[in-house]
């Protein structure tokens, strides 16, 4: 690996064999940090329980040198939860710093754009209308799988809907929070009308929350995101001039309508794998990309580190909320109390300078 | 399709031979042929054929709504042509891939917004995207491009800083520059004085002729007459969509022709520092009494 310092002005680059890059030292170090910190609360959240086990022997296990009985504990009973908070948080994070750069608007989260609420109406439909055929899709299917056609359907209907010769970021998010706002009332529609035990159950789910995962439905929710996830780190190369518009980013010979369709399919496939992995969690989507894009001091939302806060964020707030309170809390309640008062203190210290 | 019937003021055909018939007889890079282009139905340009000459600035003008962004968009394949064909080296734009005109033509749209924050360095830097790829993110060359695109436009000394804290001349300065360090040489600009006071529009234009002196082919879209007229080596005047009149400034700028093109009166004269005409337009406040509307035509 040589480094080619060129000019004291320009960011210097790396090359290693064929391949270079820009080399960002300090964004490198955020990134680093943030997925060490990550790590670190992920192992502390399983080591968290009835049963306590040891940082390190958490560890231990994890690369298969623990014993029998922690193997058992960790592997089988926690790691699920675990791994969910990881899979959501990397998801919802990716997911919100697409938006927010097609979008270029830091208001399009997911949240925003109806993935999150078409999600929510379709699961609060088939766990509240009554009788045997919704009960049979929700056996069949999987509640999980049915929300992400909801987000998945949502999604689509809000950018087939603000499509006006091209998607303009502005319109996106207007017709996002109207649609939104509807599916929200379908879904208050639904809870009204419901048998009280099924509100309980849809309640339970539309809070979000990581409580009995299964591997089973980690498993999927690994794969897919791990799919989506590959397909974006493809595509997210052309995707850079877009940052500067549809037009600049033509003139650089990127073909924008493609890039931007299948980033942001990419975007509501992850939110969606989310939401019917954990439910409606909120907020991740929203500040991740933020908190990161200030952390390592760059003008757009980094990739990377975005989808790391958000595993931080939200591996964090389930720890927070399973240990550190008096009452166990759902963990959307907690990513919502610890992520807006850091995005509004990271605004505020960069008004102060 | 354009008319050269225009009766110039000063004797002489009104489209400069040289120029124009050097590039229409095959040494242009740039051209359009029969082009139709339209908004949902509304057609903006009917069956247009205009050439680039090469090594020059040539300048689109015309009034407000003309077609003459429409033609500069469709001249860089933002926009595609309902009819007839852009021709760039000898083939068809619109077979070319995007990536592969982004080699040989660059383009600056209107007024562009770069996202807050941004320093100059990395604006300029991703000039180089076309010819970068995933795994050949960043090389020495590219360094070297951009290097040399910064000191080209005088911005080098403004590379650390964020683009959105220059002034609006120093930023058109730096849009130039990625468009520079795309590395080609044939540039497209669309209105680069917009926003600009009359002292920053001087400066990007000389700017402009410095890319023009160094061997680069510009053709941009100007709103300020007298500014086109000097700074183009050739003009395009448009109206309703089709091309009026084009050559050298000297022979196409005359009082009859801004008339037909604008509706403008105009007094046409002799620049006192320049070697191009001079447009005075006459409106009808302080006027002197010789040149009120009396004499229209």
């Amino acid at each position: 690996m040589n480094v080619t310092e060129v000019k004291p002005s320009l960011p210097p680059g790396v090359r290693l064999g064929r391949v270079s890059f820009v080399w960002r030292p300090w964004l490198l170090c955020v990134t680093l940090l943030l997925a060490a910190a990550t790590f670190l609360v992920f192992c502390v959240s399983i080591g968290v329980g009835d049963f306590p086990v040891g940082l390190p022997q958490v560890i231990a296990t994890l690369f298969g040198r623990g014993e029998q009985v922690d193997e058992f504990v960790i592997m089988d009973l926690r790691m699920p939860r675990a791994l969910a908070g990881l899979v959501v948080g990397i998801a919802l994070g990716v997911s919100g710093a697409l938006t927010q750069s097609i979008a270029r608007n830091p208001l399009a989260s997911p949240d925003v754009l109806g993935i999150t609420s078409g999600a929510s109406a379709v699961a609060v439909f088939l766990v509240t209308v009554s009788g045997g055929t919704a009960a049979a899709i929700v056996n069949s299917a999987g509640l999980p799988a049915a929300a992400l056609g909801g987000g998945l359907g949502t999604g689509l209907l809000v950018y087939f809907l603000a499509w006006r010769r091209g998607v303009d970021g502005f319109r996106l998010i207007l017709i996002g929070i109207s649609v939104s706002a509807v599916m929200e009332a379908i879904t208050t529609w639904l809870l009204v009308t419901a048998d009280i035990r099924d509100v309980a159950r849809a309640q339970a789910w539309l809070v979000g929350s990581l409580e009995d995962r299964s591997w089973g439905e980690v498993r999927t929710a690994l794969w897919c995101g791990l799919v989506l996830l590959a397909v974006v780190s493809c595509v997210a190369f052309q995707f850079r001039p877009m940052h500067f518009g549809d037009e600049v980013a033509a003139g650089l010979g990127v073909r924008y309508g493609r890039v931007r369709a299948v980033l942001l399919l990419c975007a509501v496939l992850l939110a969606g794998v989310a939401v019917s992995a954990a439910g409606p969690v909120p907020f991740v989507a929203l500040v991740a990309p933020q908190v990161a894009m200030r952390l390592a001091r760059r003008p757009t939302p980094p990739m990377v580190a975005s989808g790391l806060t958000g595993a931080l964020l939200l591996t964090g707030s389930d720890l927070i909320a399973r240990t550190a309170l008096p009452v166990s809390l759902p963990v959307g309640v907690v990513t919502a109390a610890i992520g807006g008062p850091f995005l509004v203190y990271l605004l505020v210290r960069a008004n102060l300078r | 399709m354009y008319k050269s019937q225009l009766n110039p003021s000063k004797g002489g055909p009104v489209v400069a031979q040289s120029v124009t018939e050097a590039a229409v007889g095959g040494a242009s890079r740039l051209a359009a042929r029969g082009v139709t282009v339209g908004y949902g139905g509304r057609v903006v340009i009917d069956k247009l054929d205009v050439a680039i000459p090469p090594g020059v600035i040539t300048t689109i003008i015309g009034p407000n709504g003309c077609g003459k962004s429409t033609l500069l968009r469709t001249l860089s394949r933002l926009l595609k042509p309902a009819g007839g064909t852009v021709v760039l080296d000898g083939e068809d734009i619109g077979r070319l891939r995007t990536r592969d005109v982004a080699k040989k033509l660059g383009l600056l749209p209107q007024a562009p917004v770069a996202p807050e924050g941004l320093t100059v360095a990395d604006l300029v830097a991703r000039g180089r995207h076309p010819h970068q790829s995933w795994l050949r993110q960043w090389s020495s060359d590219d360094a070297d491009v951009v290097e040399r695109a910064l000191a080209m436009t005088g911005v080098s000394d403004l590379a650390d800083r964020p683009v959105d804290a220059l002034s609006g001349g120093q930023r058109q300065r730096v849009w130039i520059s990625m468009t520079l360090a795309q590395g080609t040489d044939l540039l497209l600009l669309d209105e680069p004085t917009t926003y600009l006071d009359l002292a920053h529009a001087l400066d990007v234009l000389d700017l402009v002729d410095d890319l023009h002196e160094s061997g680069c082919t510009v053709v941009m879209v100007l709103h300020d007459l007298n500014l086109a007229t000097r700074y183009s080596d050739h003009l395009v005047v448009m109206r309703e969509g089709s091309i009026l009149a084009q050559g050298h400034p000297r022979d196409v700028v005359t009082a009859e022709l801004l008339h037909e093109a604008f509706g403008l009166r105009a007094r046409v004269i002799d620049d006192p520092v320049g070697d191009r005409p001079l447009i005075v337009p006459i409106g009808r406040a302080h006027v002197r009494p010789g040149h009120l509307p009396a004499q229209d035509t």
